[in-house]
């Protein structure tokens, strides 16, 4: 069972009225785990748990073979080499940025090689915070607090980031850029995250992996992909069904971004500038319709040749159709019960998906 | 004695009261933080009855509290033994020693308070964002606490000093008056104004009158500097 990259555990918390109570969970450390559930379904309470921010944590809990909590004993945060980044940034008021970010610095282990001059700039620089060091911290914004939150857990050197909803207090912008940054930065220092949020949207963008909760128990812990394959899932809100699809960009043409999988390319009107070498865009099924025959004479530019893979009827008189695409991706199509029965739709048919509307992910 | 307009006037009661409240404000200071940290941090209903007994010299005339304390500290009693044990010589009751224990108790409230306050004020998650950058528990507490509770430090100390400088039945009842041991000012007053010597009376009023309004100004001034500092 032990396994390097392995978390395993079975926490529990009481907190008041509310009680967490994971279940056995095991979880592999590796990439963006999203703490998905409503609020007041455990999600914090269990992301302090597993940091050993709560003394009255009690059960088990192993991370990469070590021990962090067994019973009532626990590891304290600080000797967990992990770094958390708060809802509210909760930098230290009476310091600078610059101070801010060396806290950690000069609390790294005997052992740990510290951040030369040269990686402190790029790191400081890459988080765009690099001119605001000497700052006081009572006077950024919403947006910059957070992402000096994010530079000085960086720099602590953690081996587990945890991230308790870092965008909900921002407005739609500091969001967006931030996103990117997390998204970079994941990839940048190959750290895993756990990461919390109720949008789905910072999901879909983010996600390897998503762990459901619901009052105070883990639910499953599924990819992306196992999540948004379920017609239930619950990343699903007002507007149903949503597929994801990940490919690789490339360069502009008649003002249209192609993003390439497999065989087939997508093209998306969103022409603005992508430093990233994979991409993923949203798709609603219900914008999702399909053809038997490949339609030409139609302002539709994105035609995918398909097989279904499943029909799931809906109530509405409307039925959810689960489409493979020539590489292996999984796509949702909405449609009236009516349409299905008149072109005859069948399991292991193919059919035309004509895409009405994508967007990459926010 | 020195001559000021005239009068002898003995100042040692007035060196004997900075001295006490001195020392009193210092060993407040090194034991009610740990306490009202404790009392901060604390969740359960055991906080009320601490609360309580913190407030107690609050609400209790001062010459009840002066009263258990001189049964305490009888010179024949467990307490002054257990002082023997270690080395103790003397008495406590109408001795210096005695005046300051008397004093840490009576002022108690008004170091606890506004440390607890302080305290309280200061969110968690500070904390907690100290810990995962590997901060210990007296890392954070100096790190993090104490400088965000500047001001409940220097309202603390102040009211101490002040209220210490300012006490008279726990000092009469304890310390007695024994002229250059145990005679503070404010008992030196009383003195005066018993036997008539009202212009002895007059200068020593005067003098802690104007010393207390340059301390407490002196105290507002460096409060409004660290409050623009810190808010």
């Amino acid at each position: 069972m032990k396994h390097k990259r392995m978390m395993h555990g079975n926490l529990r918390l009481r907190l008041g009225d509310f009680e967490l109570n994971s279940g056995d969970f095991s979880l592999k450390l590796e990439g963006v785990t999203v703490l998905f559930g409503r609020s007041g379904s455990g999600k914090s309470t269990l992301l302090r748990a597993i940091s050993g921010l709560d003394k009255r944590t009690e059960g088990s809990l192993n991370v990469k073979g070590q021990v962090w909590q067994e019973g009532k004993r626990r590891a304290s945060p600080q000797s967990r080499n992990i770094g958390f980044v708060f809802q509210d940034a909760a930098l230290f008021p009476h310091m600078t940025v610059r101070q801010n970010l060396m806290y950690g610095l000069k609390r790294l282990p005997k052992g740990v090689a510290p951040f030369s001059d040269a990686e402190f700039s790029e790191i400081v620089s890459r988080v765009g915070i690099a001119d605001k060091l000497d700052r006081a911290v009572t006077f950024l914004s919403g947006g910059e607090r957070q992402r000096v939150a994010i530079a000085r857990a960086l720099l602590s050197r953690p081996e587990l980031l945890c991230m308790d909803e870092p965008l909900s207090a921002l407005d739609w912008r500091s969001k967006a850029e931030l996103l990117s940054l997390i998204e970079e930065v994941v990839a940048a220092y190959r750290l895993p995250v756990l990461y919390i949020t109720h949008a789905p949207a910072e999901v879909e963008r983010l996600a390897d992996r998503i762990l459901f909760m619901s009052r105070g128990r883990i639910e499953t812990i599924e990819t992306l992909q196992e999540a948004l394959a379920r017609p239930d899932s619950p990343l699903f809100d007002e507007q149903g069904a949503v597929s994801v699809l990940e490919g690789q960009p490339k360069p502009i043409e008649a003002g249209l971004r192609p993003i390439v999988m497999g065989e087939d390319s997508l093209w998306l009107p969103d022409v603005s500038e992508l430093k990233k070498e994979t991409v993923r865009v949203r798709v609603l099924a219900r914008d999702v319709s399909l053809a038997l025959s490949d339609p030409q004479d139609l302002s539709i530019i994105n035609h995918f040749k398909t097989t279904i893979s499943e029909l799931i009827p809906q109530g509405d008189h409307r039925t959810l159709v689960r489409l493979q695409m020539a590489d292996g991706q999984k796509l949702f199509a909405e449609v009236t019960a009516h349409s299905a029965q008149r072109l005859n739709l069948h399991v292991g048919q193919s059919v035309y998906a004509l895409i009405k509307s994508v967007a990459m992910t926010e | 004695m020195l001559e000021i307009f005239g009068t002898q006037v003995n100042l040692d009661p007035i060196w004997l009261t900075l001295e006490v409240a001195a020392i009193t404000t210092v060993v407040l200071i090194l034991l009610g933080t740990p306490l009202a940290w404790w009392m901060a941090q604390m969740r359960s209903s055991n906080k009320v009855l601490l609360e309580a007994l913190v407030a107690l010299p609050l609400v209790l005339p001062p010459t009840v509290l002066g009263f258990y304390l001189l049964i305490v500290f009888n010179p024949n009693g467990p307490v002054t033994d257990f002082l023997r044990f270690f080395g103790f010589e003397g008495q406590l009751t109408f001795s210096k020693t005695g005046l300051v224990i008397g004093s840490v108790f009576y002022s108690l409230p008004f170091a606890v308070q506004p440390l607890m306050h302080a305290f309280e004020a200061i969110p968690h998650r500070l904390l907690d964002a100290a810990a995962t950058l590997r901060a210990g528990v007296l890392d954070r507490f100096f790190s993090i606490v104490v400088p965000l509770s500047q001001r409940g430090f220097l309202v603390a100390a102040t009211l101490t000093f002040a209220h210490t400088v300012g006490e008279f039945g726990v000092v009469l009842m304890v310390g007695g008056n024994i002229p250059g041991e145990t005679r503070m000012v404010s008992i030196d007053i009383f003195d005066h104004v018993e036997s008539l010597e009202y212009d002895q009376a007059h200068i020593l009023s005067a003098i802690m009158l104007i010393f207390s309004l340059m301390v407490l100004m002196l105290v507002y001034g460096l409060n409004r500097r660290f409050g623009v500092k810190v808010g």
